[in-house]
């Protein structure tokens, strides 16, 4: 099987206009022009040994007008692909640009840049029967089941609409709902059919907008913080329940999130923008057991870790001792996004924006400080999981 | 030592026409001078109705059944008998508040007023509860921005101007404004990103050991709290399930609903787990049937469950005098045993 090869371009990139963690920080309205240094790396992905590569992204860009004359690029050209029966998690803080990248993907934004495919064909976002078609094909699972379903219409209104809609031939559209029920097990389906939105527990609001998602028989599924507004001990029921549809209808998943922790479990490859760009890449083990950029490392060590019993927490930690730790400060503006609060950073690293540097054949990180910063990671296994 | 804010046998109801919602049921809980103490439940599990019951904030159709909240602060008490927060009258509730027991209230992009500037929020705070002059009150309002580490040009901001950190630190920066002695922090990281959140709780620590006030902390994420508080409290369905140190919670959780959530969420570090979460859904407080409110989601569960009165006891095989306390009598270490030993059978 030749396996798809995909281009991580990296270049700079500014504070994105994500609004999926509900904190609009007030980012600098700033532009700039910093071109990425050197050649991009030719990344493989491991999510690609799971099935064909069914969407791709390729060098998109995404600048909004702000008026004014103003710019703001949120996402800046990012490449990856999403493989049938895999999940390719997206993690960054918010503002890192990642709903964005979801938001092109899915088609509710067009690209100033870049192109976006479906099973190889470039897509045109600007209508007509060929992108309704790919809408139905792209699936999108928003963070907020008390914001996404209508509190006017029961479940099976939710469900019936897009039954209707993508299936047009579909002669038995009641059972096809109950079907869909019993597919996020929601059982008896008879009972939640005609159950309001206000009925249903956060958790069975989910399930009910994962229903709508298949509901057009999607071969993608963008889910976008799918679990982040559920309590601790419902999420790992509906990621169990995504990963079980995602291996049964092998679906290409894209998972995004903040919890590179949840990535590491669900995810066979982690993507981890910053500023609007993808600042390493890799097997999800291996990027969040040796991740290899500053900034996914201090990610990592910024992740409540119940094992650290004796943490810096408890012994008094000096507040803001590191200036990686200001959190307040957005992308730098010119140079690597990362450098106004990276440790290691150099003059170099404010001045020219470094590319994505292949570590291994499946690993990449844009950072000009790998030899300092990144572990040894000439033992890493290719294999995903 | 006496603790600075004990609670005991708090019950709240919400009253409806269907029937009386039993948000908190008999919750003891005590917090010492000093010290985290990290309540942790699921939504709806009547955390936050507990916090602000105690702290009497809560309007009808909320009505504390029962109870006693007794706070034993040094300006209030000094040094006598505690007074009991629950039979105050307006009059003194209004010298407690904010100026003995303060609140950093869960979203702080709907708590601070977007109209007013920053300057004029702190200043409404510290003009409420300190009798200064002006100018004084002005200074103040900056050495708070610098305490939580923002820099005084940011007087002038409104709240949109400000990241979602910088805003949770202005209302934590609100919260110290009168000195107290006990600050209520309620969900105050959940909307951040972990880098922030992490900033944040350190800041929280250390201005914590340096002006000496003691944390309740209110979250659902236990993961933060066994790195964070001295002592956790477990809350499921208006029902305090487990109480102890954050090293027992994490290495000896005695409760069955206390080690489905240490089983539900992933590890970033060591080796991969295999998570197995609580099945099911919370339940619904209208209904609860007698005995644990744990039992339909509990493995364990046997017949003897609805009859279990759900007062916190000794974990069996601790000292008696020990402060880790478990809700189940029926799930014992020798159960806990008996049961992998059966995994391991079938």
């Amino acid at each position: 099987m030749t396996e798809p090869l995909i281009n991580g371009v990296p270049a700079s990139g500014l504070p994105g206009a994500d609004a999926a963690a509900g904190d609009g920080a007030a980012a600098p309205a700033v532009n700039a022009d910093a071109e990425q240094a050197g050649e991009p790396a030719v990344v493989q992905s491991v999510a690609a040994v799971r099935g064909p590569l069914a969407l791709e992204a390729v060098s998109l860009d995404k600048v909004f007008k702000l008026g004014r004359g103003k710019t703001l690029q949120a996402v800046r050209n990012v490449s990856f692909g999403l493989y049938k029966g895999a999940v390719v998690a997206l993690v960054g803080e918010s503002g890192s640009g990642k709903s964005t990248v979801a938001k092109l993907l899915a088609g509710q934004e067009r690209p100033t840049g870049g192109v976006i495919k479906l099973d190889g064909q470039p897509i045109d976002i600007r209508g007509g029967r060929a992108f309704r078609k790919y809408k139905s094909q792209v699936q999108y699972v928003f963070q907020d089941p008390f914001g996404s379903l209508n509190p006017v219409h029961d479940v099976g209104y939710h469900l019936t609409r897009p039954v209707r809609l993508h299936q047009p031939g579909n002669k038995d559209v009641r059972g096809t709902v109950t079907a869909l029920l019993e597919q996020v097990r929601l059982t008896p389906a008879a009972q939640f059919v005609v159950k309001y939105p206000h009925e249903l527990s956060g958790g069975q609001r989910q399930r009910v907008s994962f229903a709508r998602a298949l509901a057009a028989e999607p071969t993608v599924l963008l889910a976008d913080e799918p679990v982040s507004m559920l309590d601790v001990s419902i999420r790992l029921e509906m990621l169990n329940l995504l990963d079980d549809l995602r291996t049964r209808l092998s679906l290409a998943l894209l998972y995004i999130t903040h919890d590179i922790a949840s990535a590491r479990y669900f995810a066979d490859e982690v993507l981890v923008m910053y500023g609007g760009q993808i600042v390493e890449r890799g097997p999800a083990e291996d990027v969040t057991q040796r991740p290899a950029h500053p900034y996914t490392q201090l990610l990592i060590a910024s992740a409540p870790d119940p094992d650290n019993l004796g943490s810096e927490l408890k012994s008094g930690y000096a507040a803001g001792g590191g200036a990686a730790r200001a959190g307040n400060v957005g992308p730098a503006a010119a140079g690597c996004p990362f450098s106004n609060r990276c440790p290691l950073a150099i003059d170099k690293c404010k001045q020219e924006n470094p590319a994505l540097q292949l570590l291994t054949p499946v690993r990449a990180a844009a950072c000009w400080r790998l030899d300092v910063a990144a572990p040894p990671l000439a033992d890493s296994a290719v294999s995903p999981k | 030592m006496a603790p600075i804010l004990e609670i005991s046998d708090l019950s709240v109801a919400y009253r409806s026409d269907s029937g009386d919602v039993h948000a908190v049921e008999h919750v003891s809980l005590s917090l010492n001078a000093g010290e985290v103490v990290g309540l942790c439940g699921e939504s709806g599990s009547g955390k936050s109705t507990l916090a602000y019951g105690a702290m009497r904030l809560l309007r009808p159709p909320a009505l504390i059944t029962s109870g006693s909240v007794r706070y034993s602060g040094r300006r209030i008490t000094h040094g006598g008998e505690p007074v009991d927060i629950l039979s105050m009258s307006q009059r003194e509730l209004h010298r407690i508040r904010w100026r003995e027991t303060a609140i950093v209230f869960q979203s702080a992009m709907n708590a601070l007023n977007p109209v007013l500037r920053v300057q004029d929020q702190l200043l409404d705070a510290i003009q409420a509860h300190l009798k200064l002059p002006r100018h004084e009150a002005r200074d103040k309002a900056a050495t708070l921005l610098d305490l939580v580490g923002i820099p005084r040009d940011r007087l002038r901001a409104y709240p949109h101007e400000l990241s979602g950190g910088m805003r949770q630190r202005v209302m934590i920066a609100m919260a110290l404004a009168a000195d107290p002695e006990v600050v209520i922090m309620d969900e105050p990281t959940t909307a951040l990103d972990v880098v922030v959140q992490r900033d944040i709780l350190s800041q929280i620590v250390e201005l914590k050991d340096r002006l000496g006030f003691s944390v309740l902390f209110i979250t659902h994420d236990l993961s933060l709290l066994l790195e964070l508080a001295d002592r956790i409290a477990v809350m499921y369905a208006g029902r305090l399930m487990e109480t102890g140190s954050s090293q027992e919670l994490m290495r000896e959780p005695a409760h069955p609903y206390t080690r489905g959530l240490l089983n539900s969420f992933p590890a970033l570090h060591g080796a991969k787990r295999e998570l197995t979460g609580i099945p099911g859904v919370p339940p619904d407080l209208r209904d609860i049937t007698p005995g644990c409110p744990f039992i339909p989601r509990c493995r364990y569960a046997t017949g003897a469950c609805s009859a279990v009165d759900m007062s916190l006891a000794p974990v069996a095989g601790t000292p008696a005098q020990a402060a880790h306390l478990t809700a189940c009598p029926i799930v014992t270490p020798e159960v806990t045993k008996e049961a992998s030993q059966e995994e391991v059978a079938s």
